[in-house]
């Protein structure tokens, strides 16, 4: 049995297979209504999240199987003290698959030691978030044709962001692949990752405050939103939320056919003018996730159609 | 007596642990539960050593299985094992950087797992044998090495 923790849990390969899937999803929807019947996800939030769990749940009923779950920590056994290891022993003989997302690090990994049903990974805390990752790949390699040899933007807040250094752990594995990293001294990408996974895997990089002198080279522009959660002081926070906007103007600087990516929600960093433009994939991306985590249900399930 | 000696007695069966950093001997007594067991234990702190300067020695008797070496391999794994066996040195043992460790050290990263479900034990896995780095299994956090030796940290 199969869970999935961090991206880096498939091999190139693996993804390969499982973004073919994806993409034969996409285009043969009929084919795979039914793949799932009578089987059950359940989707264990113990945070708030709106696109995630929906996005996990509508690949499931996508697929003709069935969902349960909770999507607060409030309304589950948490608040009465029970512990991750009881609570998915317990959905282990209600569902056959699962998806969790825990504000602490590491929580999936612990449910995946205990669980005989796979677990999905949905988010743990600041740490790994493996099914956006999936679905950043889907969204290149669909819309630009290729995962390697391109140069790409990672904007905004690169210290605290779990979906770029996942990004950037999956990116690495393929050739060709340029970084600028565009961010405020503060939310700098951490020297781990700078020296464990770019230096480590010779990855040309280059690190840059404005946006405008990145943007004409890239192929791809990824834009994070700057979290307020994970800033133990407001007045930091309020002086970095509007570091970077995205709108019109800087668009004309790109490529014609640059991409932007983010992983929503977007606050103010894309001015929503910006949404007309064809090279605004971030609403598509949701789309894409959702092929994304149906073929992800069905390799974890060992369900061939 | 020499002046400025001091005799510690041969132990007949168990460990003599040489070489050890000046000052850890105490925190190898700690982690190796050595409290808790009911045998004799002689540490020595500070003894003149010519390569190092100065060093610590410890001579535990035990039954030569209940060692557990991984721990030692993790605090410093330049520490010369004597095995003792009728009062003599049956066997020299190399420590190695163990894979995993587990209830030695605790994960300080308050978004981790472990923080809140108190049942849940605390392995930290060796990711990088180069920088001998360890990251705790569950968040990855960066163990800071303030157990290990000088030497180890300032690799």
């Amino acid at each position: 049995m199969r869970h999935l923790m961090s991206p880096l849990d498939f091999t190139v390969e693996e993804i390969d297979k499982l973004l073919d899937l994806a993409s034969d999803i996409e285009a043969h929807p009929d084919k795979y209504a039914h793949a799932c019947e009578g089987k059950k996800l359940a989707t264990l939030f113990y945070e708030p999240s709106t696109r995630t769990r929906l996005s996990h749940e509508a690949a499931m009923l996508n697929l003709g199987g069935s969902v349960l779950g909770f999507s607060s920590a409030a309304s589950s056994s948490a608040t009465k003290g029970e512990t991750v290891a009881d609570t998915i022993r317990m959905i282990s003989c209600f569902a056959d698959i699962c998806a969790m997302r825990h504000p602490k690090e590491g929580a999936a990994l612990v449910a995946s030691e205990y669980s005989s049903i796979p677990v999905i990974n949905a988010g743990d805390g600041g740490h790994q978030h493996p099914t956006q990752t999936l679905t950043d790949l889907m969204t290149i390699r669909s819309l630009k044709g290729r995962l390697d040899h391109m140069k790409i933007g990672l904007c905004g807040d690169l210290k605290f962001g779990r979906t770029v250094h996942s990004l950037i752990h999956a990116l690495v594995r393929y050739p060709g692949i340029e970084f600028v990293l565009i961010s405020p001294e503060e939310l700098r990408l951490p020297s781990y990752m700078r020296q464990d996974v770019l230096d480590k895997n010779n990855i040309p990089y280059e690190e840059v405050v404005r946006m405008e002198d990145a943007l004409p080279e890239l192929d791809l522009l990824y834009m994070t939103r700057v979290q307020k959660e994970r800033f133990f002081n407001e007045e930091d926070y309020v002086r970095m939320k509007d570091f970077y906007i995205l709108d019109a103007q800087k668009m004309e600087l790109a490529k014609s056919d640059m991409l932007v990516l983010h992983p929503l929600p977007r606050v103010n960093e894309i001015a929503v003018e910006v949404d007309k433009d064809p090279r605004a994939a971030y609403f598509k991306q949701v789309q894409y996730g959702v092929y994304a985590r149906m073929a992800l249900i069905l390799t974890l399930l060992n369900i061939e159609v | 007596m020499v002046e400025n000696t001091l005799s510690v007695g041969r132990i007949s069966e168990g460990f003599v642990l040489d070489h050890i950093e000046a000052g850890k001997s105490m925190e190898i007594y700690k982690y190796l539960n050595l409290d808790k067991l009911d045998c004799c234990v002689a540490i020595i702190k500070n003894a003149r050593s010519g390569k190092m300067g100065k060093k610590d020695i410890m001579k535990i008797e035990c039954p030569i299985d209940f060692m557990d070496l991984d721990i030692l391999g993790f605090i410093d794994h330049n520490i010369t094992v004597n095995i003792i066996k009728d009062q003599k040195i049956v066997e020299k043992k190399a420590l190695h950087l163990p894979k995993q460790i587990c209830n030695v050290i605790r994960c300080k990263n308050p978004r981790c797992i472990t923080s809140i479900e108190h049942g849940l034990s605390h392995i930290f896995v060796l990711t990088d044998p180069e920088t001998e780095t360890y990251r705790c299994k569950y968040c990855e956090e960066k163990y800071d090495g303030r157990l290990r030796s000088k030497k180890i940290k300032a690799k």
